[in-house]
């Protein structure tokens, strides 16, 4: 496997290289986001038709769904120390939770969805419409890839090929984990507490 | 350190490499996609000077019937999209890809795959783009495609959408490409080769890389917003639901000017490494001069409204972007004293390299003083869309970026080839280039200052704009001309060229330390670095002897033909957007197979 040799390879930093390019992606992923969430601010309260935020959001909902990435993050974080100690259990029962915990989320997802597409409130239907469902549909595809990406480390641990000697394949997906995971953290903040 | 065991005969035994079509469609050797890239761009280089030559001949003389309206319209767009993404961008990556391993003392990028990857996606998407013109006509909103003339009702063909799923592709290539260079620049460097000892060259394709893995993701979403808009009917650019078209505006400037920095400072750096060989002095005061570019690189972010200060953001904004624009002129201009410092007093050897190094500064201070005016919201006013932009835009982007890179390419072809360039050709086309870019581009201050629009396809015969206007389109010809000997020159060159030694030039960098064309592996053995200039140091001969001698086993990584694959699957699933389900589905299987046999091919 590439990583292998990649891993063994001196870098001038110290840093590996996979490792320093997936921080210059999350880097790239903030201005993505930022301008995602900055075209909703700058049209909150322009629409000109309804239904408004206030007729569809419903927080304890979407808290439930922040409370489940939340926790999400925590079940990475020991996923990724089981598979340093070499723990295949561990690493199978922690990779697996916190794929379930995307899931659901993801399904919480498309349950809002659903129940304000009922309520009446399509992509076309006013601004809302238009800049709520594309940021949080980006937001729920990268939960989404993540989910596949956990399926695949769970997979390749159920197969015995995910050692510690592994586990910087563990650690870029669980940055990627964390990264997704705050920036819903921004969007519940700024899109659903913030109206 | 000086090891007695294979001298530099051994190294050339070694530097075989396959030939034939596949290997180049498989490689992944960073010189050889440095080649691609320069060729490629450089044909599209030439299909978009063809197009200037289309509309400089419509402009030739009053009320002329040579194009329609409409197609005038296609080719200003085309001419601009192809020259930015197609042109300078691509042609600057090629240099990053041949040079910056070299100058770091690397045997290739930190991730060679995905540095194949990104060529390939970036000729088939240049490939998308120009499709348009056979396939029921080509954009035609210019190319910063501004709202609301983007939209379904105002472009109901399928133009724009060609544009705007062409550009994600190519953002996809520009973002793969940035992301290993960061990576390569920061880790991939020589023992001792510390940050502030890298040549400025290396330097500005960092901050380059920066600016393009954090300007991109804006141009990605505006382009997401616009794709939305004109196939599911959203309201992201929709006056009537209460949407503000000013926002494409400010999402496309927030990209693109930094996008303008990125065009420029890899020229920038070129010539700082022209400069200084050609004076046989070392850069003065390059500390000063990376600062520069950085804070270059920073204060781009904070520029991008003095492109619509005609839009009317009142006085506020418009005096910030004033003050912030005339900023930005003093690191600009910081670099230009640095350069004029480093060939003051210096014995000048006036080669092609460097005549172009000269042409730079001098035809980049015309464009920065033009720039400068327009810095100032009442004068920008008159300016606004009047072909005293288009003479601003061409001086620091002619004038300035493309003679950067014909330097860089007079510089690097004995690297890159074994063969000198032929400078009695090459001393005419500089000069013939330097005379026809003003009789083409310094008429159009005038004629903008009397008011005659940009991208209006015909004038009347009463404005007093026939004679400059003939003039222009006589420079268009001239410029055409010069870049045919340029052309003629490196056909003649690449295989009846003077033979180049390892160092043609006495420059310091560590390119021309080892063979020229270097070996598939670059460094025998990897140089260790004591400071800035390491062929100028007295250190030079111990690295010469270090870098061309061969110890134990060379890795390099083979060759794949999965990036190539990967790319096609993933520009037939953007391209399936215009084209329908029937090229998307295909393109989304071959992309996942491709990405998957990627990442489970064994690396040796």
């Amino acid at each position: 496997m590439g990583a292998h040799a990649e891993e063994a390879h001196h870098t001038s930093t110290g840093l590996n290289n996979r490792k320093l390019l997936f921080w210059s992606f999350l880097g790239s992923e903030c201005m993505f986001f930022g301008s995602l969430i900055a075209t909703y601010l700058v049209y909150k309260g322009r629409s000109q038709v309804g239904p408004y935020p206030h007729e569809v959001f419903d927080i304890p909902l979407t808290s439930y769904s922040a409370f489940l990435l939340l926790m999400s993050s925590l079940t990475m974080v020991l996923a990724l120390a089981a598979v340093q100690h070499n723990n295949r259990k561990g690493s199978l029962i922690w990779l697996a939770a916190t794929a379930l915990l995307g899931m659901h989320f993801v399904a919480n997802q498309v349950y809002e969805f659903t129940d304000f597409l009922h309520r009446g409130l399509n992509l076309q239907t006013n601004l809302f419409g238009s800049t709520f469902y594309v940021l949080t549909g980006f937001h729920g595809t990268h939960v989404t890839v993540g989910v596949i990406w956990l399926w695949s480390l769970f997979m390749m641990a159920l197969r015995g090929k995910l050692g510690a000697d592994r586990s910087l394949d563990v650690e870029i997906a669980g940055l990627y984990w964390h990264f997704v995971d705050v920036v819903w953290i921004a969007i519940f903040t700024l899109i659903y507490l913030i109206q | 350190m000086a090891t007695t065991t294979a001298p530099i005969a051994a190294v050339h035994e070694q530097s075989y490499s396959p030939s034939g079509l596949w290997s180049w469609i498989t490689t992944v050797d960073h010189k050889r996609i440095g080649v691609l890239y320069g060729v490629t761009a450089f044909i599209f280089f030439l299909i978009g000077g063809l197009e200037a030559v289309l509309m400089r001949i419509q402009l030739m003389r009053p009320g002329n019937e040579f194009v329609s309206p409409d197609f005038f319209n296609q080719l200003f767009t085309m001419h601009g999209t192809t020259m930015i993404f197609l042109g300078v961008m691509p042609l600057s990556a090629s240099f990053f890809n041949f040079v910056v391993p070299l100058q770091i003392g690397a045997r290739d990028v930190a991730f060679p795959r995905l540095n194949a990857f990104s060529y390939w996606v970036f000729l088939l998407g240049g490939i998308f783009l120009n499709l348009s013109f056979f396939l029921g006509g080509a954009p035609d909103v210019g190319w910063f495609g501004y709202s609301n003339l983007t939209s379904k009702q105002y472009s109901p063909g399928h133009g724009v959408d060609f544009w705007a799923v062409g550009l994600q592709i190519l953002g996809v290539a520009s973002l793969a490409a940035a992301f290993n260079f960061i990576v390569t620049i920061i880790n991939m460097r020589a023992p001792g080769m510390k940050l502030m000892r890298m040549p400025v060259f290396t330097w500005m394709t960092l901050v380059t890389s920066f600016l393009m893995i954090l300007a991109f993701p804006v141009i990605t979403i505006a382009l997401v917003f616009l794709l939305f808009d004109r196939f599911t009917g959203t309201n992201f650019f929709m006056a009537s639901a209460g949407a503000d078209p000013v926002l494409w505006q400010h999402l496309f400037w927030l990209f693109g000017h930094p996008e303008v920095y990125i065009l420029i400072l890899p020229a920038m750096g070129i010539i700082s490494e022209v400069l200084p060989t050609f004076s046989r002095k070392p850069l003065f005061g390059y500390p000063v001069v990376v600062y520069s570019g950085i804070f270059i690189g920073f204060m781009g972010w904070g520029v991008w409204s003095h492109h619509m200060f005609s839009v009317g953001l009142g006085p506020i904004a418009d005096s910030f972007f004033a003050l912030t624009t005339m900023l930005i002129a003093i690191p600009t201009g910081v670099k230009i004293f640095n350069w004029i410092a480093t060939i003051w007093g210096g014995r000048i050897e006036f080669k092609t390299a460097m005549l172009f190094a000269i042409g730079f500064i001098s035809m980049f201070i015309m464009g920065g003083l033009s720039g400068f005016m327009h810095a100032s919201p009442p004068s920008d006013l008159q300016q606004s869309d009047t072909y005293f932009i288009v003479a601003h835009i061409h001086y620091v982007l002619f004038g300035g970026s493309i003679m950067g890179i014909f330097a860089g390419i007079y510089y690097w072809f004995p690297k890159i080839t074994g063969r000198y360039l032929g400078e009695g050709l090459g001393k005419a086309h500089f000069w013939l280039t330097l005379v026809t870019m003003n009789v083409t581009f310094f008429p159009m201050h005038f004629v903008g200052l009397l008011g005659m629009p940009r991208r209006v396809y015909t004038y009347a015969p009463n404005m007093g704009f026939n004679e400059m206007n003939l003039m222009s389109t006589v420079g268009a010809f001239g410029l055409a001309f010069a870049t045919l000997i340029f052309v003629a020159n490196v056909l003649r060159s690449r295989t009846h060229g003077a033979p180049a030694p390892a160092d043609p030039w006495g420059a310091p960098t560590l390119e021309f330390a080892i063979a020229s064309p270097p070996p598939v592996y670059n460094f025998g053995s990897l140089p260790t670095v004591h400071g800035l200039d390491p062929l100028w140091s007295k250190e030079a001969k111990d690295i010469i002897q270090q870098v061309n001698t061969v110890k134990g086993h060379i890795h390099m990584p083979p060759s794949s033909y999965w990036p190539a694959v990967s790319a096609l699957g993933m520009t037939m699933l953007m391209s399936g957007i215009v084209f329908g389900w029937w090229v998307g589905i295909p393109g989304l299987v071959l992309m996942l197979v491709g990405f998957y046999s990627w990442s489970f091919e064994p690396c040796h």
